[in-house]
């Protein structure tokens, strides 16, 4: 056990200021344990969202030391043992209250996507897909909506584009839709119009803060942009379809 | 509009602000750095004229050159040495040597990355303030990064070129043999290729356009090349920063050598 300090932001719309917590830590305690003695034991007060413990719930985002992380999965052995870690809450939502924010705009963004449209059963009663069709975008489904990659956006955290772009983790969605080999509906001319892929400027940093270290973006939103160009910058692929028909 | 107002969370807002307390700069700064010196090099050796060649080595500098001990051989020896008549004098060899690559690289996803990053400042590091502009991202002035897969198609053509300059390289004055030179050229090409075939646009094009691999002979074998491309894709910026680093490494390996600075061990017994 070692007297750690922890500085921690504590405030709301309104204003707040950065508050200084020294508790002792225990081996292995993760950043959302240390902030949780700072609540028991100083501040009783104190709001921040947590649920599993376990890097699976997507409650417990935050920046630590200004980094987008996950404070149940961010160990204080990571640090120097005389560091002082400061935690804020995410940059790119609105501050309810110290480490809680308002992240209901990425819900009303998913409304925006139209849902997963399969087509009608075989003859059967079945729906028939095979391993190698659906098990590139298996890896979308870890997504636990932390929503650490939309706050990390610059499109979104710097740039303030949420009437134009909807953010790597729909992005994701999005691609696991156009890639089911199921699904009916043409996502091309929305995804490029109405949920902006050409704002994103692939530099990245969904990839990096994600904790279930999806690949967004060499995965889910280049794929997506190449998708983009065959429909509407390649003129060859562009006359094949004049000629040809198809998509 | 800012998510909260100035102050709200403690954020820092501004240009290259950030509340990290980490290197998050030596990043940029190493690609800045790294990407820099290359094209200064590049730049000056490309200007050289000179010192391109030696014993059987030629620099990827200098694609479709003539080759020195080749000149004055009939032109079927000169591959694209020699141009006819009605060929634009402007369109020299080395401009479309230069200018194909150099697309290539230029809207590559990721360079795009690395040079947004160091150079423009969009943003310079994760959770780290960026330039402050009227962002639109790739959809008004930077749209051309969509043809990224057209200069795909210049730089796959130009691989079995540099195969057949690095095959070229195993034969001096009608002899064949060895030398380092032949292997730091073979070694090139295959860089070269390894980052060329791990290319976003070139994974869409083989395959990753599909939706249903297991639909049909074709798409299984697309499914195959999909798999191959994915995988070198995801080494791609290690490919990228290899192949770059030792396409300068071949040029100044031949320098040197022409010059005379260094001797090239062979099987020939010297140039
Ligand atoms: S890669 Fe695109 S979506 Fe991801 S953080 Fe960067 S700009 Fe945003
Ligand atoms: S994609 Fe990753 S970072 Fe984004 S919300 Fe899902 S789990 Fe979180
Ligand atoms: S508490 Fe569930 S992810 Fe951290
Ligand atoms: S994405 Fe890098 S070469 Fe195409």
């Amino acid at each position: 056990m070692a007297n750690r300090t922890i500085r921690i932001w504590r405030g709301d719309q309104s204003g707040g200021q950065f508050e200084e917590y020294t508790v002792d830590v225990g081996e292995g305690m993760v950043v959302l344990d240390v902030i949780h003695l700072a609540q028991m034991h100083h501040a009783n007060d104190m709001a921040v969202r947590w649920n599993c413990k376990a890097g699976k719930c997507g409650s417990c985002s935050m920046e630590i030391n200004g980094k987008p992380k996950l404070g149940c999965m961010t160990r204080m052995g990571d640090y120097e043992a005389d560091e002082i870690i400061t935690v804020q809450p995410m940059k790119s939502f609105p501050v309810i209250r110290d480490l809680v924010t308002d992240v209901s705009w990425n819900y009303r963004q998913n409304e925006r996507i139209t849902p997963f449209t399969p087509r009608p059963r075989d003859a059967d009663g079945n729906w028939r897909m095979y391993t190698e069709d659906v098990e590139r975008t298996q890896e979308f489904r870890k997504c636990i909506e932390c929503f650490l990659c939309q706050n990390t956006c610059h499109v979104l955290r710097d740039h303030d584009k949420r009437d134009q772009f909807v953010g790597p983790r729909f992005m994701i969605r999005i691609a696991q839709l156009d890639m089911h080999p199921l699904d009916t509906v043409d996502r091309i001319p929305a995804t490029k119009e109405e949920y902006g892929a050409g704002y994103c400027n692939i530099t990245r940093c969904c990839t990096e803060v994600c904790p279930e270290h999806i690949n967004i973006t060499d995965n889910g939103i280049i794929p997506m942009k190449e998708r983009i160009v065959s429909r509407y910058y390649d003129p060859i692929t562009m006359l094949a379809r004049k000629l040809f028909g198809g998509k | 509009m800012a998510a909260n107002p100035t102050g709200v969370g403690g954020h820092e807002y501004g240009y290259a602000k950030t509340t990290r307390t980490d290197k998050w700069w030596v990043g940029p700064a190493a690609t800045a750095f790294g990407l820099g010196l290359w094209l200064i090099y590049y730049v000056w050796s490309a200007a050289q004229g000179d010192y391109y060649a030696a014993g059987p080595y030629m620099s990827p500098f200098y694609p479709f050159y003539l080759h020195p001990s080749e000149a004055g051989m009939g032109a079927s020896d000169a591959f694209f040495g020699m141009n006819p008549a009605w060929w634009p004098a402007l369109i020299s060899p080395a401009l479309i040597a230069g200018f194909a690559p150099g697309a290539f690289r230029i809207t590559c996803y990721y360079y795009r990355k690395a040079y947004y990053r160091a150079f423009f400042g969009t943003p310079p590091g994760c959770a780290v303030g960026a330039r402050p502009q009227d962002y639109r991202g790739e959809t008004f002035l930077l749209v051309f990064q969509n043809l990224h897969r057209y200069a795909l198609y210049g730089a796959l053509l130009l691989l079995p070129y540099l195969y057949w300059e690095a095959f070229q390289s195993f034969r001096y004055h009608g002899e064949w043999g060895v030398g380092v030179g032949s292997i730091v050229m073979v070694l090139n090409s295959v860089f070269l290729t390894f980052y060329t075939l791990g290319c976003h646009a070139w994974r869409h094009l083989v395959g990753g356009q599909l939706n249903c691999f297991s639909c049909g002979a074709v798409p299984r074998l697309r499914y195959g090349a999909w798999k191959g491309v994915s995988r070198l894709n995801e080494n791609h910026m290690k490919w990228a920063w290899t192949s770059l680093i030792w396409i300068a490494f071949t040029d100044i390996y031949i320098r040197l050598v022409s010059m005379g600075v260094i001797t090239d061990l062979n099987t020939w017994g010297g140039f």
